[in-house]
């Protein structure tokens, strides 16, 4: 019997599973996909919020600045990638100024800190790509951006590594009451659980609705990106956003926080949940779209486009709380934006609610650090080739675009939790991320993976069981 | 730190053509960095035949073709180090490189000839939509996998796009057992060689589809299918020609970008047209020195003339270091430049200008047209004068073109300023 069972290791699963292994209890996550951070948390702005977006008074509002507030120490702690670049939301026109006011007023009141507007002129010191249009804009110094692949798999990892189980290629079909807690049941057996942590992104409202009368809804909402390449990385510094709309933030232009230029996201509801294809209106729409806020968008310089799908409950606001009619089950649903950027504070707070209820005592052997794998291109000469000393992979190039050594994909595959598949390398040490798109490293990387999981070359996938990147020996093809 | 008198950036037939030129130009001290296992860069996976017919005078495999040039450098005891990445090049020609054996080393070049290479757009850079499947391969990591590890990365292929490599991995996956379904080209014309579409498509009944693309991608784990339409004259595709095509394997063989990740590092001066560093006569870059050849340079056709190309480069790399121990280096940059243009129809030239004084009393110019052309005629102008015009049966993207300027008639032109070459119509 566990105390507790979290359903989804996206962010907020992660987030929720690392807060809980601070308290002594027996805790697991369970997750259909291979790997941690394959929905939500792996595809969209990796944007670090300020937090005037949210109306005041909302858990939204709140937690985004609380999340915000949390990420720095947290990238230290748990050494991801994190910068505050600062963002800025440009108006271009008269009344584009007063809706900036409204959102300078509320970020205020939601306790954002250094909101200034700025006129054109201060705006093209800082940015002189913008587009001629743009008069004036909101500037949020805290704004920021992350890794999101690293900051999900650096909680859960801290997680593991602190106690929490976790489950993949683990569906849950079904959830049952019992005297004593919750019955789990999923497609590799039953799992008995004190209390249950609904983490379950897009699928939330499912679960949710198998433990309550009251019904929530979530919709899929997609969102479409471009990728650019390194070349185009500094077209801009800060992230830029256009004045928000009913269906969110608008399509924004913003570095990544490894240097590449990221434009997107749209916004379109749809029916199907695992529908995350890109489509030729939505990737037109985005490009035509981003010269509103930047001139002459290098949009040749694309280096892959991608969709991940926000998980928008009708109410529109993060339900996290214990359902009333089903004690000991825990929601965090509806988390879309400024979902990545709260997560950590959600965390804390679902975490503190099982605690309160369970009465949990503190973990006293809980680690609260964890060093990431480490990233050799960006390292001073010196400490590089003290490391290639040590470990001799580290001196062997593995993805020429990103400059990943064969050391670094070996960490990923070898840490807690570690990559089964070429995406789980990718997210973990950018093998494949760069401008080639895995063409010159995917076989190599293969080869590490078929040598240290160890798998056989046919058993190796993409991103887990269906999506297998051979077929067969060359030579022994039927009908040959 | 190592100094040597040239480095040479890449082991494929660029690099080992431009070593064995500069060791045979007198250079003894010559050492090439190469990142695979092996020398011979691309030329190991291409194991079909076909290559050498100029160079040769017999057709050979990509290894065969290899094997001769590496022979070559073995016998020669040129130096080479292999399982190196080559992570920066300074202005001053200092040159960091990465290996597992050596770690991080430091190494000074008199000279460096960059010889990297290419490397195979990707989706992205065509920004096709749909999901992002298992299954979906440039043509050349197909080709690796199948030529060099002995696996098949499908049963049922779409290739889009009729560059040579995609010509010849229809051909390659037909004989391992695969279906080929179609090959789709965007453009009204194969970017290939003729002879690949006869051998590789004509021969084996794969259809060619011109004026067309992948529209969408199905399939969330692994490809399902594509949907191909026809393109019309704005590249857009044409509503109502849509065709869903089931298959597990996309290739894409939809272009090469010549690698110049390092070149751009030192401040080489890239053309836009070729992603090329800009050359004079002695394939010298805008950086003192520094020299290029091959696929790097721009993208051929032949691998003969790859070759051809390098031992240029490996030669005047050599010309270089002696007039640099002669410690005058100046006199090897000065010099009137007579500029070379393509117009017309040619994309670029290569190099963009030479100067009469540096030259050979032959050099040859190498270039591409934009367009398929039927019996028309390659014109070279001097100024306004137009002095030699070679009639061609067919002019087509796919297959590099070249000229050959002669000294002794440029020396006839003191005042010339511009050499350009035009593409007319009889």
């Amino acid at each position: 019997m566990y105390d507790a069972v979290i359903i989804g290791a996206g962010v907020v699963g992660s987030a929720i599973a690392r807060e809980l292994s601070k308290y002594r209890l027996n805790a697991c996550v369970v997750e259909k996909e291979e790997d941690v951070c394959c929905g939500t948390s792996k595809a969209n702005s990796a944007i670090v919020h300020a937090g005037f977006d949210a109306e005041s008074g909302t858990l939204k509002a709140k937690l985004n600045v609380e999340g915000n507030a949390m990420m720095e120490q947290l990238s230290k702690d748990l050494d991801f990638s994190f910068k505050r670049n600062g963002s800025m939301v440009i108006c271009t026109d008269e009344a584009g100024f007063s809706v900036l006011e409204t959102l300078k007023a509320r970020g205020e009141k939601n306790g954002v800190p250094g909101l200034e507007i700025l006129n054109r002129e201060q705006l093209m010191a800082l940015e002189p790509n913008l587009s001629d249009a743009v008069i004036g804009a909101l500037y949020a110094p805290t704004g920021g951006i992350v890794c999101p692949f690293n900051l999900t798999i650096a909680l859960a990892e801290n997680a593991a590594v602190n106690g929490v189980e976790f489950k993949f290629g683990t569906e849950v079909e079904s959830i049952g009451r019992t005297d004593s807690g919750y019955t789990v049941t999923t497609d590799q057996g039953t799992i008995y659980a004190k209390t249950v942590v609904n983490a379950a992104g897009v699928y939330a409202d499912k679960f949710h609705n198998m433990v309550s009368k009251d019904k929530i809804h979530i919709t899929a909402r997609k969102g479409e990106y471009c990728l650019l390449d390194k070349n185009v990385g500094n077209y801009v510094s800060h992230t830029i956003f256009q004045l928000p709309s009913a269906m969110g933030k608008g399509v924004l232009v913003t570095p990544t926080v490894h240097g590449n230029l990221l434009v997107g996201p749209t916004a379109a509801d749809i029916e199907d949940k695992e529908a995350t294809n890109t489509t030729r209106e939505g990737l037109d729409f985005l490009i035509e779209k981003a010269k509103e806020s930047v001139k002459d968008l290098p949009i040749r310089q694309v280096i892959t486009s991608f969709a991940g799908l926000r998980a928008h409950e009708d109410g529109d606001e993060f339900i996290i709380k214990e359902v009333e009619e089903a004690p000991g089950f825990f929601d965090a649903a509806g988390i879309e934006s400024p979902g990545l950027t709260s997560a950590p504070a959600i965390g804390v707070m679902v975490a503190g609610m099982i605690a309160q209820k369970l009465g949990l005592e503190a973990n006293p052997n809980f680690v609260g650090t964890r060093r990431g794998i480490p990233h050799l291109d960006a390292m001073k000469q010196e400490e590089r080739a003290a490391l290639i000393r040590q470990n001799p992979a580290y001196g062997n190039i593995i993805c020429r675009c990103e400059m990943v050594s064969e050391g670094e994909i070996m960490d990923a595959i070898h840490r807690p939790l570690g990559a089964r598949s070429l995406d789980g390398v990718k997210r973990r040490v950018r093998a494949g991320m760069g401008r080639c798109q895995a063409g010159f490293c995917s076989p190599r990387t293969m080869e590490i993976l078929h040598r240290e999981v160890p798998l056989s070359m046919l058993e190796l996938t993409k991103s887990g069981p269906g999506s297998e990147i051979v077929v067969g020996r060359s030579k022994e093809m039927e009908g040959m | 730190m190592k100094a040597y008198d040239i480095v040479i950036v890449g082991g494929g037939p660029a690099g080992l053509a431009a070593a064995i030129s500069a060791r045979e130009s007198g250079i003894e001290s010559v050492l090439i960095l190469e990142r695979d296992k092996e020398l011979g860069g691309i030329l190991n996976q291409c194991i079909h035949n076909g290559f050498g017919l100029h160079t040769f005078k017999e057709e050979l495999t990509g290894p065969e073709y290899a094997g001769r040039f590496i022979q070559k450098v073995l016998d020669m005891e040129i130096e080479y180090k292999l399982n190196t990445m080559v992570a920066d090049i300074s202005k001053d020609r200092v040159i960091t490189a990465i290996s597992r054996e050596e770690g991080l080393t430091r190494i000074k070049a008199g000279a460096i000839v960059l010889a990297m290479g290419c490397r195979e757009r990707p989706r992205g850079a065509l920004n096709i939509p749909g999901y992002r499947p298992a299954g979906i391969f440039s043509a050349g990591t197909a080709q690796r996998l199948v030529n060099m590890e002995g696996y098949m990365p499908g049963r049922e292929v779409v290739i889009l796009g009729s560059g040579d490599i995609g010509l010849i991995m229809a051909r390659r996956m037909t004989l391992e057992g695969a279906k080929v379904k179609v090959v789709a080209e965007l453009m009204p014309y194969s970017g290939g060689l003729k002879r690949n579409i006869v051998q590789c498509l004509d021969d084996f009944g794969i259809p060619l589809k011109l004026s067309h693309t992948v529209i969408d991608i199905d399939g969330k784990d692994r490809v399902k299918g594509v949907t191909i339409a026809q393109v019309g004259s704005d590249g857009k595709p044409v509503a109502g020609t849509e065709e869903y095509i089931s298959c597990d394997t996309l290739l894409l063989s939809v272009g090469l970008i010549p690698e110049n990740e390092l070149s751009r590092g030192i401040g080489v001066q890239i053309s836009p047209v070729t992603n090329g560093p800009v050359v004079n006569e002695s394939l010298e870059t805008s950086i003192d020195g520094v020299f290029a050849c091959g696929n790097v340079l721009h993208v051929h056709d032949l691998v003969d003339y790859v070759s051809e190309e390098a031992h240029m480069a490996g030669k005047c790399a050599a010309a270089y270091v002696q007039a640099q121990k002669l410690g005058n280096t100046e006199e090897f940059q000065g010099g009137r430049a007579v500029s070379l243009k393509g117009e017309n129809g040619v994309r670029y030239t290569v190099p963009v200008f030479v100067r009469p004084e540096h030259m050979e009393d032959t050099l040859t110019v190498r270039f591409r047209v934009g367009n398929v052309y039927k019996n028309a005629s390659v014109c070279t102008y001097f100024g306004d004068t137009c002095i030699s015009r070679r009639k061609k049966r067919v002019l087509a993207p796919g297959e590099m073109e070249n000229i050959v300027l002669k000294k002794a008639e440029i020396e006839k032109y003191p005042d010339l300023e511009t050499i350009t070459i035009r593409i007319e119509q009889e």
